[in-house]
């Protein structure tokens, strides 16, 4: 069984710490899930070079191409790991941006694993007071672990050991989240309107 | 005029022109308006239509006073609108507006429905935006009886009832004005047109294609599902948008900084992506043809086109050329081209004389004077 898995980081240097995290994340998910005999399929969107596209979208309504395939990869995913560097107390505006113009219900009951990464270690409730209610807005069910990596985390050996010790245990809750939701279906979001208004034209308003 | 109806649809907005700064005043914009649906007459087009806005910088908030005048000025030239609110707008009072449009224009009007999009207009008018759907399906139930029974008991939930109500004037002929429903992205208004057989126009030109194509199959499956015939026999409208200069190139150096600054989608992609995703076409006469004919591959033959060319603070004389070119170079091409290879289950545009025809051979074709509800699975 395949388990697709799409990882969105709103790092805007390169190298970026907040891609490094997301690798770690995506390898350690990867292993737990091999483990358990699933086969991982896993796809980055990278917001940086959608950044125009982002804003593009919020003015015109609607997203242009590599947004719209960006928005298909989110769609289709049976989870979500979602990773943005800390600016001014809260997710960049970047990172904000895609999920302002992403369609509604995409995330819906999405499995979704948390990680910011920012300078200090000061910073790290971000996740808990930025990303968490805006997943649980989406609908979509947070893992209770996220993981918050500051510079000095990819500083010495020893810390590197704590980060990929949280990593580990992270990516540990969220595959049992993962598998225990099960691969997702395609929702058509027609589907639910249509049924509404059939019943309202036949039966009036309630 | 059969097969397809070509026209233009106007939001009626009072927009700087960017290029000069000047502002016409809204007297201004009113007097054009007249002036380019005229203009449409006199360059063989068959269709104008004037959207509904009740807040500055906006001017037709009155659509049927601006039709009943032109009707006045013209001969031919069907009126209509894009989009009357029939959520804001007591149905009583639309069936009254537009059966005395139909009698002075005598029958050259049809009407589009549509929700309106703009929130803060509800309270204007006593409504509630949260029932927005329900008012939708209420509303357009009564305007059908109203048109099409001599007395109407009726009660909802939105609405005071009415008790042995007779509308007057009854509708000319008693064909009740064609009704097309016009949306830019609700399925919603798909399934409504489907279920009554009316038309459904999509907007088009604020959306990408694929939006469009997801749509108007939705409504033609969803007509054939109501019983009112094939998915060919469905009736379709599309917008589309052109500029049109005989070089292309000259097209696109006018057209950009009216483009660059339009209100609805200014500062936000370029007009070359913009152009690339959507029915916008800015270029010569063939380039707007070739793309114009295009659109039939995702949305089948269909009945109804509109083109917006007068916003974004265009000069009243800008507007006048590009009808120019398009009753010159553009419209009868695409009457001749849209002809080869129609199907022929697509029925021709429905006009008032075509209704009253269908009506008196007893046939009862999408959108007649028959009772239009659905006959197949419900």
């Amino acid at each position: 069984m395949t388990t697709t898995i799409a990882i969105i980081t709103g790092g805007l240097r390169e190298p970026s710490s907040t891609r490094l995290l997301a690798d770690r994340l995506e390898a350690s998910v990867r292993t737990e899930l091999t483990a358990v005999g699933a086969t991982v399929d896993s796809s980055f969107v990278e917001l940086r070079p959608l950044g125009r596209a982002i804003i593009d979208a919020m003015l015109s309504g609607f997203p242009t191409a590599p947004l719209e395939d960006a928005f298909g990869t989110v769609a289709s995913a049976d989870g979500v790991i979602a990773i943005t560097p800390a600016f001014n107390a809260s997710f960049n505006g970047l990172f904000k941006s895609f999920f302002d113009v992403l369609p509604e219900d995409t995330l819906s009951d999405m499995p979704v694993l948390i990680g910011a990464t920012g300078g200090t270690e000061r910073h790290s409730l971000v996740l808990e007071h930025a990303l968490r209610p805006l997943f649980s807005y989406l609908h979509a069910i947070v893992s209770p672990r996220g993981v918050y990596a500051a510079t000095d985390d990819f500083g010495s050996s020893d810390s590197g050991a704590a980060l990929g010790d949280r990593v580990s245990r992270a990516a540990a809750d969220y595959v049992r989240l993962v598998r225990g939701c099960g691969p997702r279906g395609q929702r058509d979001p027609l589907t639910g309107d249509l049924d509404a208004m059939e019943q309202l034209l036949q039966r009036g308003p309630p | 005029m059969t097969g397809m109806q070509f026209g233009i649809f106007t939001i009626g907005d009072v927009t700087p022109d960017p290029t000069t700064g000047r502002v016409p005043t809204e007297a201004e914009r009113i007097r054009d308006t007249v002036a380019i649906a005229q203009k449409v007459e006199e360059v063989g087009l068959d269709v104008f239509a004037t959207g509904e806005h009740h807040n500055p910088p906006f001017v037709p908030s009155s659509p049927t006073t601006l039709l009943g005048f032109i009707a006045a000025m013209t001969e031919r030239i069907i009126l209509s609108t894009s989009t009357t609110l029939i959520t804001t707008n007591d149905p009583v009072k639309i069936a009254e507006d537009f059966s005395v449009l139909q009698h002075l224009a005598d029958g050259r009007t049809d009407v589009m429905l549509g929700r309106g999009n703009t929130g803060p207009v509800y309270p204007w008018f006593g409504q509630d935006i949260r029932q927005a759907i329900p008012l939708t399906v209420e509303h357009y139930g009564l305007l059908r009886r109203l048109w099409r029974e001599e007395v109407v008991d009726w009660e909802g939930k939105l609405r005071t009832p009415l008790q042995s109500f007779t509308l007057a004037p009854r509708p000319l002929d008693g064909i009740p004005p064609f009704v097309w429903h016009g949306s830019i992205r609700s399925p919603e208004i798909a399934e409504l047109a489907a279920y009554y057989g009316d038309g459904f126009f999509a907007n088009h030109i604020f959306w990408p294609t694929s939006h469009t194509r997801t749509m108007v199959e939705l409504y033609r499956k969803r007509f054939a599902h109501y019983g009112h015939g094939t998915p060919e026999a469905a009736i379709v409208g599309l917008g589309g948008q052109v500029f049109i200069r005989p070089n292309s190139q000259d097209a696109i150096n006018e057209f950009r900084p009216y483009f660059d600054n339009a209100p609805v989608y200014g500062h936000g992609p370029s007009l070359e992506e913009f152009a690339s995703l959507t029915p916008l076409t800015v270029g010569s006469p063939q380039q707007v043809i070739d793309k114009t004919l295009g659109f039939r591959e995702y949305t089948g033959d269909y009945q109804r086109q509109l083109f917006v060319i007068d916003h974004a603070g265009l000069p009243l004389k800008t507007v006048l050329e590009q009808l120019d070119l398009l009753g010159e170079q553009v419209v009868p091409v695409l009457r001749k081209e849209f002809a080869i290879g129609r199907s022929p289950e697509a029925p021709d545009a429905p006009t008032h004389q075509s209704l009253l025809r269908a009506r008196d051979a007893g046939e009862g074709p999408a959108g007649s004077a028959g009772d239009g509800t659905p006959r197949g699975a419900g």
